[in-house]
């Protein structure tokens, strides 16, 4: 396939991606930062817009109405869901001829919203809904409708990196702001979708300490670290088409796999000493990962100014 | 029927396709009838839905940078079988005439030996590309898709406007009003016999085929489009979508050694046959506009070593200049050695003293037109221009005459067409789609009919604010009509009469 339609199809999965971990994370932190007294907003919405990966100017006012702007509203914050949902489909549009039609359509109706004034009407925490059920509906029509090709594995690809790196931002903004323990994982899981799943592996014991595990190591559970990471190896994998006896030829699936053993065969304690910091580390292999990737499948195509949060 | 048409006013002395002296013309009784069972908030609401299906379809085209959804009325525009013959054979007879113009200008010029067309008039054309001379076309096409607009005068018969060989768009909206007609009204398509639009893709792609270049059995072909911001980009993705084919932008190729190659994810893959979306002046900065990034360096000299296929043709542009128009009658007898079957709009050419001089005299009457503008760009239409204008227009003739044409004020056809919950007289034109796969030359039947919304107005360009009708060639003949329930509804109501007294 054309080099430019598979960068287009990279990037339509961590558009997508981004635009619904965004809406999981705003709907757990807004809550936070409005039910519990003990949160100072000001503070709270300077460190998850720094998570995030955008900064207010210490003189800006930091308060929920700019986190909301810088995260949900504003089509010009590249950290915004209205941002990745509008730089969605401008890839898709660019890659149109082959997308199947339906899936153009999901992808279109949903960046429609946007430029018809509908979108920055819809009040927090409405919108986050709204934009998981159109994430929801543009996913499943991808699954339903596109052949599992060499596009399918580039959508996937972006996906899964796009999903890690969230997922490691979710953690952090939970262990930076974790003060009053295991009931902010318990938001974090909700937010993921996590929080019965989790009490039924754990019998309903909920620790600090289980509930990190489950988010970054378990293998069954789609969102987690792990998880992502494993469906992305698998997507390379697909991608580079040959088996080999020995090793990876491919950079962007040696960074992934050696991150990924580097999780999963660390001690626990260890792994949560730093928490912050370990996520970081994740984010910049995502990062290393995207730019192999590009060398290797999309060099052909001249570099795109493809908005990027951080330098991926 | 209804009152829908009570109130309908035909534009004298412009001909109307669906009303005659107040009575429904052959062609329209079925849909005359159909349509009046509706009621205007109707027919309003089915608008609406139509719309909003064009805009998630992402059936647009950008105004200013602004998506807009691409304007279909809903009465659809109907011509009968036999009217359709003849634009069939007319369309068929140009484009076999400007085949063969071609080819010799680009060769040995017999034409001009021949005193058919001064030869100043293509070395002075800016559409004539040397880098085109001595090119010998794969299988000698370089007319691969052509729009000959139409028009239909005052008396009812159409006449050719322009002719479109170089990139002529609009067909994807053919295909699309097509559909959103069916969808908005289902039970008046359902009473028609209307012949499909939808096979145009194969027959295109089976073109392009045939057009690459020798010695290559399964050629790759692929559609060259600007990219997204392009106005017709949306017709560039259906055209490649339908077809199965990559749509690359020039960024996608590069030429190495006189082979076109594009970029994919397992390194360069060969390209023979480039349905090219981008004119002449941007396809390769070594041969022409030295700042174009839309094109790719060396696809020219590729085209001219046979190794790629350009369709259309580099250099068609001098076959639709507007004055080589003015000798296309002459061009056609002097080939084909037949009459034209469908006739020229009068015209006259600027360059020449004689006819200048009676223009120049009668300017606030005619249509002044410069040769090389499209989109309905520069053109002044005298009763409607000021004094002041009309100086302007003076001065500029005289310092390129052979920049113009004068023709007289054609008043379009009219079909009726619902604005603001009302149906109005608005001038139409249509442009039929010919597909040449060097075998035959094949007629879209339907084409784009084009029309102008503002009352009055006669440019329908849709950079303009021109929209679009959904065009029906009836498959069968129109005079006998088939016994139906619907006939016997509309002919018990006996609405016809009465509501025709509304009509002028």
């Amino acid at each position: 396939m054309l080099s430019r339609i598979a960068e287009s199809m990279f990037w339509i999965g961590r558009y997508v991606e981004r635009a619904e971990d965004t809406a999981r994370i705003l709907d757990v932190q807004t809550q936070r930062i409005l039910e519990d007294a003990a949160t100072d907003e000001e503070t709270a919405c300077r460190s998850l817009l720094a998570v995030m990966g955008t900064d207010l100017s210490p003189s800006e006012k930091a308060g929920l109405s700019q986190l909301l702007d810088r995260l949900a509203y504003d089509t010009t914050s590249p950290t915004s869901m209205a941002f990745a949902l509008g730089a969605a489909r401008e890839a898709a549009r660019g890659a149109r001829e082959t997308l199947s039609v339906p899936l153009w359509e999901a992808l279109n109706t949903t960046y429609r919203a946007i430029p018809a004034g509908q979108f920055k009407h819809m009040r927090a925490p409405f919108i986050f809904g709204w934009v998981r059920d159109r994430v929801a509906q543009i996913n499943g029509t991808a699954d339903a409708t596109m052949m599992r090709d060499e596009s399918w594995q580039f959508l996937m690809l972006g996906r899964y990196v796009e999903r890690a790196d969230m997922t490691s931002r979710l953690v952090a903004t939970t262990s930076l702001t974790s003060t009053g323990g295991a009931s902010q994982w318990n938001s974090t899981l909700r937010a993921c979708g996590a929080y019965d799943a989790f009490l039924r592996v754990n019998k309903g014991v909920e620790t600090e300490q289980a509930a990190a595990e489950f988010l970054l190591l378990d293998r069954i559970f789609p969102r987690s670290v792990v998880h992502a990471l494993q469906r992305a190896e698998g997507a390379l994998d697909t991608l580079e088409g040959t088996t080999r006896r020995a090793g990876f030829s491919d950079e962007a699936h040696r960074l992934i796999g050696r991150m990924r053993a580097s999780l999963e065969y660390r001690p626990l304690h260890d792994l949560l000493a730093d928490l912050p910091a370990e996520m970081e580390r994740l984010q910049v292999t995502c990062a290393e990962a995207t730019e192999a990737v590009t060398k290797r499948y999309f060099a052909g195509a001249e570099a795109l100014a493809w908005q990027s949060v951080r330098g991926a | 029927m209804s009152q829908m048409f009570d109130a309908y006013e035909t534009r004298d002395p412009a001909y109307d396709e669906m009303f005659a002296g107040g009575g429904l013309r052959p062609a329209y009784q079925r849909l005359g009838d159909s349509l009046g069972r509706l009621s205007a908030s109707e027919l309003s609401s089915r608008v609406e839905a139509m719309q909003a299906s064009y805009l998630d379809q992402g059936v647009t085209f950008d105004i200013g940078g602004e998506e807009r959804a691409f304007p279909l009325d809903i009465v659809p525009r109907v011509i009968e079988r036999d009217a359709w013959a003849t634009i069939d054979k007319g369309v068929q007879q140009r484009v076999k005439a400007l085949e063969l113009f071609l080819a010799d200008v680009y060769d040995e010029g017999k034409v001009f030996e021949d005193g058919v067309i001064p030869r100043e008039v293509i070395t002075t054309s800016s559409h004539y590309h040397r880098a085109a001379a001595g090119v010998h076309p794969a299988n000698g096409v370089r007319i691969q898709v052509s729009g000959i607009d139409l028009i239909r005068d005052n008396a009812g018969e159409f006449r050719v406007l322009e002719d479109n060989v170089r990139v002529p768009s609009g067909v994807s909206y053919v295909m699309t009003n097509r559909r959103a007609i069916s969808a908005a009204l289902p039970e008046t398509i359902a009473e028609h016999r209307i012949r499909p639009v939808a096979n145009y893709p194969q027959k295109l792609l089976a073109a392009l085929r045939a057009a690459a270049p020798a010695g290559v059995a399964d050629p790759t072909v692929v559609v060259l489009t600007p990219g997204i911001y392009n106005g017709a980009y949306f017709e560039h993705a259906l055209l490649a979508r339908t077809m199965g084919v990559e749509l690359v932008e020039g960024r996608d190729l590069v030429c190495r050694n006189g082979q076109v190659l594009m970029r994919t994810t397992k390194g360069l893959a060969p390209v023979h046959v480039i349905y090219r979306r981008i004119d002449d002046d941007f396809l390769d900065p070594v041969h022409f506009r030295p700042d174009s990034m839309l094109g790719c360096v060396g696809l020219i000299d590729a085209a001219r070593m046979g190794n790629v296929t350009l369709a259309n043709a580099v250099g068609n542009g001098v076959a639709d200049d507007k004055l080589v128009y003015t000798y296309m009658p002459d061009i056609i007898r002097y080939y084909l050695a037949e009459d034209p079957v469908i006739r020229n709009v009068d015209t006259w050419r600027m360059g020449e003293a004689s006819s200048r001089e009676e223009v120049l005299d009668r300017l606030d009457e005619l249509v002044l037109k410069p040769v090389d503008g499209s989109g309905g760009k520069g053109i002044v239409i005298g009763p409607a221009a000021s004094a002041r204008e009309l100086d302007v227009l003076r001065e500029k003739i005289m310092e390129a005459p052979r920049s113009w044409i004068a023709q007289p004020v054609v008043q379009l056809s009219t079909v009726p067409t619902f604005i603001d919950g009302h149906l109005g007289a608005r001038h139409v034109d249509l442009r039929p789609f010919a597909v040449n796969d060097g075998e035959k030359v094949w007629v879209l039947p339907g084409g784009l009919t084009r029309v102008a919304l503002a009352e009055g107005e006669l440019i329908v360009n849709s950079s303009r604010g021109g929209g679009s009708k959904d065009t029906w060639v009836l498959a069968g003949p129109t005079s006998s009509r088939r016994v139906n329930r619907n006939q016997s509804q509309s002919q018990s109501q006996s609405q016809s009469q009465s509501q025709s007294q509304g009509v002028v």
